[in-house]
């Protein structure tokens, strides 16, 4: 066991540093790079064009009559106050989820029993005092309760990053998405490069020194590290031009119900396993094809599957503990992406690691399995399978 | 006292697609020595080789290579040369050899290292940066030797190691395989050219057909055939020519025969007592040449020779 994870860690060391000192790797960086630049030049110039800036605004849960009496109160104050946009809200509105909203930093309710204002201790800092004066010339101004000066009451909350259901399927479903391209993209590139090991004639050396699941192994995670490399540098970029160029999208994004930093590493453990998962069956696939053409075509059932897979796990997102959902759980291929969503939307930590041991089982399964195909087809060895033995008979 | 062996095989059997390659070979190569397997293109020499390093699996025999059922439990103690050179174009020469130690379990470093010293010895000290592409197809194929034996492998198996390397290179490789032996490796080869098998070979395995025809030492194998003598007299006719044995041909100047159990002698005395007188007498002992036409057969070698010429 341990000769066979030496062994294919020296295939993975060589496949790794051709590949990432290689011009095509730095076009396989720039690639996604580009639809980026592009989706950023030309989303600046449409908001330029079309979107007003966000501006902090303070809703007010209040009859319509209150409200108005609200803004008369502000008029007679002779908008002395800075302070934040007013938005009115129906009556019994909860102030919690108006705080989800983009742009909603603060909420003011119970005007004519005992005003209270909820909100960011930034927001309540900035518009607190104003809005006490406010309200309180406009309950003298309406007579509404006793004619002691009023207190506002605050409520700071820690944060008002969108917390609910809706923004957390949302978050499941890109990243559900993200990892679609991302596996899609470096299996493509898995299969390359087995067809170029084939066409080298390498392969026989390698096959003469280490065991044939070495090889799969080796660069398997060759191209993980490979993959890694790119999505750090990737995401690296990403964040840095978010940050610069449009910081407000990293705080609009839900939280996710493990948390942020749990989701990340899950993220990474998904990713990892759903690209073993699928990169083993196209190694396997690919070890039956000798030409990029013929592997094109075994791999076009293994795509549809994955997108079918996707759907499924995709499903899972409306409700993680349906029969659905459960299914896409169990079904390795699925399992990653339905997890990953299940990890944004379910704050329960065990079944990542049962599902994480169950996808790591069907990785080293897959491993044999395809490593076996390969030594058949492309070493024949091993008897022939009893079906394609009569296959040959007849 | 019986020499260990490297190399034990027995009943190997493979077929591919329904077609036997390799139909039950025996092999037993002894430690410590250069053996050659010969055989034409097809004959199953390279299927052999490669069910023998555990490459591939035979459909039937046993197999024992360094004392372990399992070629590839004993990788780090062997060499491969496959007859389809295979190395990484944009790897430096250096950097292959170190691999390819790496691959049979020497620390990257040490490989290196030791790449840098066989590039030396064989005159590539200045390609060792360079990638393989670069280099001409001879000054690859001595990378890739190199890297067969950069772990120092007790044993060690060329498949056609001679192909595609000119005259000079072919001695060099010749020295190389004698130094390697010298230093204690086993080494098994296979080739279609017999001349670097005479020169070379303590013992060989002549396949041919997926079976082996003959398994023996150079000697036995030109043993099975008899001395040619050839006899140029001056008197042509005459009662001497009753001591000619039966198989003797005249061309119409010399006496072709193979050399009879009982000896030249009584032949020569026939010729004195008829004072025939003899101007020419030559007895020679058949080469591997001889010895693999009588094993394997007229066809086997003219393949053989045909693929000489290819190379």
């Amino acid at each position: 066991m341990m000769m066979t994870f030496r062994a294919a860690m020296v295939i993975a060391r060589r496949d790794y540093v051709a590949t990432v000192w290689s011009r095509a790797f730095l076009f396989f960086l720039l690639g996604p790079l580009f639809p980026i630049i592009f989706g950023m030049l030309f989303g600046a110039i449409g908001s330029r064009m079309g979107e007003k800036p966000e501006i902090p605004t303070i809703a007010v849960i209040a009859a319509p009559a209150e409200y108005q009496a609200l803004l008369a109160a502000h008029d007679r104050l002779g908008n002395a106050f800075p302070l934040a946009r007013l938005a009115a809200e129906a009556p019994g509105s909860n102030p919690d989820r108006l705080l989800d909203r983009p742009g909603i930093v603060a909420v003011l309710d119970q005007l004519s029993t005992s005003p209270r204002l909820t909100g960011t201790e930034a927001a309540i800092a900035a518009n607190g005092s104003a809005l006490r004066l406010i309200v309180d010339d406009m309950r003298r101004a309406e007579r509404l309760g006793s004619l002691e000066p009023t207190i506002l009451k605050t409520r700071p909350i820690a944060h008002h990053a969108p917390a609910t259901a809706d923004h957390r399927a949302d978050l499941a479903r890109g990243v559900q998405l993200l990892l679609l391209l991302l596996t899609m993209i470096l299996a493509g590139m898995l299969l390359s490069n087995l067809i170029e090991e084939k066409s080298s004639k390498v392969i026989e050396i390698l096959a003469a020194a280490v065991p044939v699941d070495a090889i799969f192994l080796g660069k398997l995670v060759a191209m993980l590290g490979m993959s890694l490399t790119g999505i750090t540098v990737w995401a690296t970029i990403a964040l840095t031009a978010t940050g610069i160029f449009a910081p407000y999208l990293l705080t609009a994004l839900a939280t996710p119900a493990v948390g942020w930093p749990v989701f990340i590493a899950l993220g990474i453990a998904y990713f990892i396993a759903c690209y073993l998962l699928l990169g083993a069956l196209f190694l396997g696939i690919g070890g039956q094809a000798a030409t990029v053409r013929e592997v094109q075509t075994l791999s076009m059932p293994v795509t549809m599957g994955q997108l079918i897979v996707f759907a499924l796990a995709a499903a899972s997102v409306e409700d993680p503990d349906n029969f659905v959902a459960r299914i896409a759980a169990i079904f390795p291929w699925s399992s990653p992406f339905t997890m990953i969503g299940r990890a944004a939307l379910r704050p329960e930590i065990w079944p990542h690691f049962i599902a994480l041991i169950w996808q790591g089982l069907w990785i080293t399964l897959i491993i044999r399995v395809s490593a076996g195909f390969f030594r058949r087809s492309v070493l024949k060895s091993g008897k022939p399978r009893r079906w394609f033995r009569r296959r040959a008979e007849t | 006292m019986k020499q260990a062996l490297a190399i034990e095989a027995r009943g190997l059997v493979k077929t591919f697609d329904g077609a036997p390659a390799v139909s039950g070979i025996d092999l037993a190569v002894p430690t410590g020595m250069i053996y050659g397997v010969l055989g034409p293109n097809g004959a199953g020499k390279t299927t052999t080789l490669r069910m023998l390093l555990g490459i591939i699996d035979p459909d039937e025999g046993e197999r024992s290579v360094l004392g372990r059922a399992r070629p590839l439990e004993a990788a780090r103690e062997i060499g491969y040369l496959p007859e389809e050179r295979g190395l990484y174009p944009a790897m430096p020469a250096r950097e292959a050899i170190a691999f390819m130690g790496a691959l049979r379990g020497l620390p990257l470093a040490e490989g290196r290292r030791r790449a840098d010293i066989l590039l030396e010895q064989h005159g590539l000290a200045d390609a060792a940066r360079r990638p393989i592409r670069t280099l001409s197809k001879g000054m690859a194929q001595t990378v890739q030797i190199l890297g067969t034996i950069v772990h120092r492998p007790r044993l060690i198996v060329l498949d056609e190691p001679f192909s595609g390397l000119d005259a000079l290179n072919q001695g060099r490789l010749e020295g190389l395989i004698r130094a390697q032996a010298d230093a204690g490796a086993t080494i098994l080869f296979s080739t279609h050219v017999i001349a670097h098998a005479e020169r070379l070979c303590e013992r060989i395995a002549i396949i041919v057909g997926g079976r082996v025809r003959f398994e023996g030492s150079v000697a036995e194998a030109r043993g099975r055939l008899r001395p040619q003598v050839t006899l140029t007299t001056r008197v042509a006719d005459g009662d001497w020519r009753a001591a000619l044995p039966d198989d003797a041909q005249y061309d119409g100047h010399s006496w072709c025969f193979a050399l009879p159990e009982v000896g030249i002698e009584p032949l020569l005395e026939a010729i004195t007592r008829s004072r025939a007188g003899i101007e020419a007498l030559s007895i020679e002992r058949p080469g591997l040449h001889d010895a693999f036409v009588a094993i394997a057969g007229e066809d086997a070698m003219r393949a053989m020779d045909k693929e000489v010429e290819r190379a």
